[in-house]
């Protein structure tokens, strides 16, 4: 049985290691379907436009954060002139168009805002539009009328005239039967129904509306202060930070490793060269660096890894991987490649560099999520990408808007929860791998 | 026969401290070096490409246009006129900063200013005292980080060692393993604890404060101030402990266990040394070089660390200056503190090779031939 595999065998014998293995490849498969399922442009585009965004709520905690703690919030609450019939009159020079959307509201809390978005064509004349709301026991609540343009958004309740015949901000009193100004009014539960009469003057103009009651809750993950779905940014974090976790590990290790091997196996002035280089680099604060580059120049991610590999090079590990190095130089094996004849570029990549790879694995997965939180502080001090979602970026949102302070927990908890999760996961499977490679710890 | 060791003995300390002496100078001498090729390489860096200049070309134009649009002097000169005076006093500019000489003659010019610790002056940024220069600035900052890092820093490395030795003592048992399966939590810096800890501790159970450095207004009394400092400090603190102590632990602890298990440490156990001599002078003290190493080594990645966790808690350290002078996009203030973290690792670095010299018997023996 070859080393590796034994290795791999040994490895089933730790718990830690599969509990590791298990969440790295629960990761990988996120991401993968991230990719598959939100193309890279495709997400890029979504995370930046306002529009697609428009009928979520503003900051809205999950859903199951809210059933758990035994919550009633409502959910955000969609109805369409699509979805219902438009009765049309016709007089003379006009049409009376009619359409009744109704409203099923069944939930314990009052809803975030009240917005209708109006979409009308015509040539000249705009529609006009009046509309009224119907409370389940009959009583009618004119809102107003007016003229709509092609695209218009109508917030109800943001009406202060309204909220001042109503007592309530108009959220809250056209879902209450409670006397105006009462302190702690309850919600009434029921079907409401908003009434949208228009009166077209021309032949072909058409009228589409589009009522939003936004909830207090959403989906699975919540959104965040541009009603933004934070289910695209964890989701497109993932492959991101496995991306720039893995390229920048591999990116430091194999160079750092074949920088090692040619220092010892050259000897000499490229020895000595490699020592000072790496001496210098030590003093190179990698952090400020970055802050700085991301300042002068661009927070491009891809910029990011370029100067994390290029500092990582000459790092520390370089010291180790020559300790580790020497006395394999001297080994009769090596000789007898010199005796038929390898060349240096040989004897460094084939006999070199694979003997020690061993020990190398462990550090290289337990670097990872350095790697990968490295990105996430980098975000967090503004610093992430400009135009990718991922983890650190929405944690530097939730900081920017306090979060924390203003009680949004799930904001900063599910990001962070992904950040623990990977972590965790390649730092359990790198001890494990750690005890398995290393001869040293094997009995200890 | 007394005075002869005497003798003997006071000869070979001055032996010692000649050698150490020699050793020392020579390390400052390489360490002096590094540091300006270092700093050197940060101010390339910031310079690449010659964008900063291209920044300051621009600032310096759009400056002396409003200057000359502003002056009433001005007012009657034609257009063309006024044309040539402003490209006259952008020249003027550009040749005090000297911006029309080659990079390679500016930067070395850059070199020695930063290697004197000559930052300049910040864009836009100022001390509390309200000084400019970027010196000032972050020397107001600089004992803020060193009190934190300091004091979390000596708390891990004692609380690990200490407890290393305990467990490595009592090798196999819950505690031990308790320890190991707690390394991997490590993988997390101290900020992202830090998160938890603000949200746990200052929110949902408002007990310590989550930001800051001294309640404000500041009291007047000393010690009600050390008080107050103490206070703001215990949860950065906390969490860099939380996400430095388990790894410590498990690493020192394999350590200790490798070592425990050599020969002459055997050989020590089996003539019966008790178990606290077998620790001090068996394990400890021919591990003493390597513990020293690991704990600069340490210090030195966690002065990256710093900026963030300081942004996270709000201390008023050079991290958070970092930060602020990200916003204000103050280059100075910038590349000066990049030029100080180089300063702080070098000294770091220094001390690490410092204390080697003294704790290593080997460089003693050899005179400094490593």
């Amino acid at each position: 049985m070859s080393p590796w595999l034994q290795g791999l065998t040994r490895l089933r014998q730790y718990p830690s290691a599969l509990a590791g293995l298990g969440i790295i490849v629960l990761l990988v498969a996120v991401a993968i379907y991230a990719v598959t399922a939100i193309p890279y442009s495709e997400a890029r585009d979504l995370w930046r436009s306002g529009e697609a965004w428009q009928d979520l709520p503003t900051s809205a905690p999950p859903v199951w954060a809210d059933r758990l703690l035994g919550g009633d919030a409502p959910r955000t609450i969609r109805v369409a002139t699509d979805d219902v019939v438009m009765e049309q009159e016709r007089y003379e020079g006009v049409r009376l168009q009619r359409a009744t959307l109704p409203v099923e509201f069944p939930y314990g809390g009052f809803p975030q805002e009240v917005n209708l978005f109006v979409e009308s064509q015509f040539d000249d004349r705009q529609p006009f539009v009046r509309l009224t709301w119907r409370t389940p026991d009959g009583e009618a609540i004119p809102l107003g009328a007016r003229r709509v343009g092609e695209s218009e958004r109508i917030s109800i309740s943001q009406d202060r005239q309204l909220e001042s015949r109503l007592g309530f901000a108009p959220q809250v009193g056209l879902f209450t039967d409670a006397a105006p100004g009462t302190d702690d009014p309850q919600v009434r539960q029921g079907t409401y129904e908003l009434v949208i009469e228009a009166i077209q003057f021309e032949e072909t103009a058409t009228l589409d509306a589009n009522l939003v009651v936004y909830g207090q809750v959403h989906g699975l993950f919540g959104t965040d202060h541009k009603r933004r779905d934070l289910a695209v940014a964890l989701l497109w974090g993932t492959p991101i930070a496995l991306a720039f976790g893995l390229l920048a590990a591999v990116g430091t290790t194999v160079t750092t490793l074949i920088i090692a091997a040619t220092g010892v196996w050259l000897g000499g002035w490229v020895d000595a060269a490699i020592q000072r280089l790496t001496e210098v680099n030590m003093i190179l604060p990698l952090l400020p660096i970055l802050v700085m580059v991301g300042t002068l120049y661009s927070t491009s991610i891809w910029l990011m890894l370029g100067v994390v590999v290029v500092l990582g090079i000459f790092s520390a590990g370089i010291k180790m991987y020559r300790a580790m190095l020497l006395p394999i130089r001297e080994a009769p094996y090596i000789e007898a490649a010199r005796a038929y004849g390898a060349g240096n570029a040989r004897i460094i990549l084939r006999y070199l560099v694979p003997r020690i790879l061993p020990v190398l694995i462990p550090t290289f997965v337990t670097l990872i999520p350095t790697y990968v939180f490295l990105e996430a502080s980098l975000a967090v001090l503004g610093l992430g990408d400009p135009v990718l979602p991922t983890w650190g970026k929405i944690l530097n949102d939730a900081q920017a808007q306090s979060a924390l302070y203003h009680g949004h927990y799930y904001w900063v908890l599910e990001p962070a929860a992904l950040l623990m999760l990977t972590g965790l996961g390649f730092a359990m499977l790198g001890f494990a791998l750690d005890r398995v490679f290393n001869p040293r710890l094997r009995s200890v | 026969m007394a005075a002869a060791t005497h003798r003997s003995t006071s000869a070979s300390l001055l032996r010692d401290l000649r050698r150490l002496g020699l050793f020392t100078a020579k390390r400052v001498l390489a360490l002096v070096v590094t540091v300006v090729i270092g700093v050197y390489l940060t101010i390339v860096i910031a310079n690449m490409g010659g964008q900063v200049d291209d920044l300051r070309m621009a600032q310096i134009r759009s400056e002396v246009a409003e200057q000359v649009r502003g002056d009433p002097a001005f007012q009657e000169l034609s257009a063309e006129e006024r044309e040539a005076l402003m490209e006259e006093q952008v020249q003027l500019e550009v040749e005090r900063l000297r911006l029309d000489e080659p990079f390679i003659w500016r930067s070395l010019d850059y070199l020695r200013q930063a290697v004197l610790l000559d930052l300049g002056r910040a864009e836009q940024m100022h001390s509390d005292a309200g000084s400019r220069k970027v010196y000032n600035i972050i020397a107001e900052r600089l004992p803020a980080t060193i009190l934190l890092f300091g004091t979390a820093n000596l708390l891990v490395f004692f609380a690990s060692v200490l407890a290393a030795l305990w467990l490595s003592r009592r090798y196999g048992s819950r505690l031990d393993r308790a320890a190991i399966a707690l390394a991997p939590s490590s993988a997390a810096p101290g900020w992202f604890y830090g998160i938890f800890l603000i949200l746990l501790l200052s929110f949902v159970a408002p007990l310590l404060p989550s930001g800051g450095m001294v309640a404000a207004p500041p009291p007047e009394d000393p010690w009600a101030y050390a008080a107050s400092v103490a206070r703001h400090m215990a949860l950065p603190v906390l969490a860099m402990f939380i996400s430095q102590i388990f790894i410590s632990i498990y690493s020192w602890r394999t350590f200790f266990l490798i070592h425990a298990s050599e020969d002459y440490v055997e050989m020590a156990r089996a003539k019966g040394v008790p178990d606290r001599l077998l620790e001090r002078r068996y394990i400890l003290r021919p591990t003493l070089p390597p513990i020293i190493t690991s704990f600069l080594l340490m210090l030195i990645g966690l002065w990256s660390g710093a900026i963030i966790l300081e942004q996270v808690f709000n201390w008023p350290g050079l991290g958070t200056l970092l930060f602020e002078a990200i916003g204000h996009r103050d280059t100075p203030v910038i590349i000066g503190s990049v030029v100080i973290f180089a300063y702080l690792l070098a000294a770091t670095v220094f001390l690490l090779e410092f204390l080697y010299a003294i704790l290593d018997p080997r460089v003693r023996i050899e005179g400094g031939q490593r």
